[in-house]
């Protein structure tokens, strides 16, 4: 990205923890997950921006954020040069027609008691976007040819259709908003590899289409290369690298994002025979409970004595390269 | 279709080798589930072999039937809806169709042993650890208590969970989901089987504990000569770990043959289509991926012919028709397609 395009989203010390309640009577916070722990990023207008990161590391609680689905507990969310965290309700409901999101499992994100044509005429009706109903029967028919579903699905219920079939009926729902952003999260991992493809292209064709900016988030680091133009990874509620994705990809800076990507088995048996191996020792730890210093030293390859004391500082190692590592 | 004599002269890649200790040999298998909205064949004739030590892969995408053959193996299909209607299970050369409840028994767990994917919902909650290693060594080997509770130390140490002896006061819950995963193939090991059934056992996983799992089980199987059938509709655990490998579509096996093989020249449309629809980190990236077209098949609703040919940008008009048998298309190497000639030669997009 140049430095002259414009930022649509601004992330800022985000932090966001869940108390973990205890007491005999009465309830009281005695802890907290620290499902993200200070995070800082930008994403520009029309950019894929990837997230990546295992389970539990706090990728979809920044989604969530980002939306004000979750109140952060500190930090800003500045959204076409507005901040959200303290909006109201009734302000946030005006902007999140701006920014939808893209659910990973369709089925738990449809209703099962309407059919396709309802819950996509459903939000042109609530927010007043279009209000006669012939002409929202007229937009629903768009919205399905806009995703590349017949529109004989209009009377279809969710259980009807395929998990591809139904994904597409949830990137139509984000669609019928005209949003100019949207959290698509891991929109493609409950689908099988031969859908996969075909939704990966529909989110690109529809980007290309109406301009879109993407916040991509994924564990799938193949898939997660092939959409982004930058990618961040995350770990334990932090991120420890940033960069565009090809130099993510080709020379990655920190030893986790190294052991994730080696960790990555490819689809040929030749590539594989001869593939060095960094099998990382142990597992990620409770964010309830991180490690002193850097959060990754307990498992990482590289890691000094100092990686247990000093707390990394997320740094521009190189220009639009970042990484929170000291040994790098 | 399939026929039994047809089958018969199929070339089994044991009689190839000669050498290789033929450990299971499934035959012409049917497996069907019968409901309301009609007779599913979630596995119709599937024929594969599985020689001691070697890790054979089924791959295909979500109902495909590879789950179910498996269970078909162990004989644990769910009843009444589902039902073994036909086909050979010979595993050591006896037929475990034939066997009667209580030697069936005696082979699960034993012999036999299966990792599933979600080891939490296949650990019992309110059951030690400690117990629920020894149960088994009690049961199958006539173990007594003390000599069971070393073994199961020593079996926690061997897939690498520290401090074996603490844990076995311990309850599943108190475990994180790979570790959860090691000590389901602690309990897989316990009775030095021949050959494990392992179903998509990392796909619940991290991908960095998805790595150490599956060294670990590959490891394993190494060291202790263990079969192993892994069930994954994953192409790349499939390319790291898999000697030989059988593609299922709609519960038939399309593609067979050694790895290689079927990454370097697939010869079935589906498989090509699975090796070129999924992005690789190691190849440039490209503008778009490749897709296959369509819906997975309605199993209750599938065409006379090849089930595939729907969604096949291959297919000629016999393929709507005749359902094409495996065939030889290199050494050990079979594919069930009417132009599989064709395709070998035709370099990827």
């Amino acid at each position: 990205m140049t430095a002259t395009s414009t930022i649509i989203l601004q992330v800022q010390n985000l932090v966001k923890h869940f108390p973990i309640l205890g007491g005999s009577v009465f309830a009281r916070s005695i802890g907290a997950v620290r499902a993200v722990d200070g995070v800082s990023f930008s994403v520009h207008q029309g950019e894929t921006f990837g997230l990546v990161g295992e389970s539990g590391c706090g990728k979809t609680t920044i989604g969530r954020c980002i939306l004000q689905l979750e109140r952060p507990t500190a930090g800003q969310v500045v959204f076409a040069g507005q901040e959200l965290t303290g909006l109201t309700e009734a302000r946030l409901r005006v902007i999140r027609r701006k920014m939808q999101v893209i659910f990973q499992d369709p089925y738990s994100s449809l209703n099962p008691r309407m059919t396709v044509g309802q819950m996509l005429a459903e939000p042109l009706q609530v927010h007043g976007i279009v209000r006669r109903r012939a002409e929202r029967r007229q937009r629903v028919a768009e919205l399905l040819a806009e995703v590349g579903l017949p529109s004989a699905l209009t009377e279809r219920y969710a259980h009807e259709l395929s998990g591809g079939q139904r994904q597409r009926v949830g990137i139509a729902r984000a669609l019928a908003m005209q949003p100019s952003f949207i959290v698509c999260d891991e929109p493609v991992s409950a689908l099988d590899v031969s859908i996969q493809a075909q939704i990966m292209n529909l989110l690109d064709d529809l980007q290309e289409r109406y301009g879109l900016t993407y916040l991509f988030v994924a564990h799938d680091l193949s898939v997660v290369r092939h959409i982004s133009d930058r990618v961040a990874v995350m770990y334990l509620g932090k991120l420890v690298e940033l960069a565009d994705w090809q130099r993510l990809y080709e020379e990655p800076l920190h030893p986790y994002t190294q052991a994730l990507l080696a960790a990555v088995p490819i689809p040929d048996p030749e590539v594989e025979a001869h593939r060095e191996r960094i099998i990382l020792r142990g597992e990620v730890p409770s964010p309830a409970n991180p490690p002193a210093g850097c959060v990754f030293h307990p498992r990482c390859p590289l890691a000094i004595a100092e990686c247990k004391r000093v707390v990394p500082e997320f740094r521009e190692v190189k220009p639009g390269h970042w990484a929170a590592c000291i040994r790098v | 279709m399939f026929s039994a004599t047809w089958l018969a002269k199929l070339p089994c890649s044991a009689s190839i080798q000669g050498v290789r200790d033929l450990l299971l040999a499934v035959r012409d298998l049917k497996t069907y589930f019968f409901t309301a909205a009609g007779t599913v064949r979630a596995v119709d004739g599937v024929s594969y072999d599985v020689h001691a030590g070697e890790t054979v892969a089924l791959v295909g995408e979500s109902g495909c039937g590879k789950s179910v053959s498996a269970l078909s193996i162990m004989r644990l299909v769910a009843t009444p809806a589902g039902r073994i209607v036909g086909g050979e299970i010979r595993f050591r050369q006896r037929d475990l169709l034939t066997l009667d409840e209580e030697a069936m028994r005696r082979i699960r767990g034993r012999d036999i042993a299966m990792i599933f994917q979600e080891p939490m919902t296949s650990l019992n909650p309110v059951l030690t650890i400690g117990r629920q290693l020894t149960e088994p060594l009690e049961i199958h080997l006539g173990m007594p208590t003390e000599p069971a509770r070393q073994r199961a130390v020593e079996l926690l140490t061997l897939v690498g969970i520290p401090d074996a002896a603490q844990q076995l006061t311990r309850y599943p819950h108190h475990f994180s989901g790979g570790m959860r995963q090691r000590l389901m193939i602690a309990m897989a090991l316990a009775c030095n089987p021949s050959l494990i059934l392992a179903d998509e056992p990392t796909t619940a996983l991290d991908v960095t504990i998805q790595a150490q799992i599956l060294e670990l089980m590959k490891d394993l199987s190494r060291r202790l000569g263990i079969a192993m059938v892994l069930i994954t509709h994953n192409l790349g655990v499939v390319a790291r770990y898999a000697d030989r490998v059988n593609v299922m579509y709609a519960g038939k096996l399309v593609e067979q043959g050694p790895a290689r093989d079927i990454y370097a020249r697939p010869h079935h449309p589906y498989t090509m289509g699975l090796l070129r629809s999924v992005p690789r980190l190691d190849e440039p990236r490209r503008a778009k991926l490749y897709p296959i077209d369509g819906q997975p098949p309605d199993l209750t609703q599938l065409p006379p012919g090849c089930a595939f040919a729907p969604r096949c940008r291959y297919a000629i008009a016999r393929c709507q028709d005749e359902v094409p048998p495996l065939r030889r298309v290199g050494a050990e190497h079979l594919s069930a397609c009417w132009v599989a000639e064709q395709l070998g030669s035709e370099a990827p997009p």
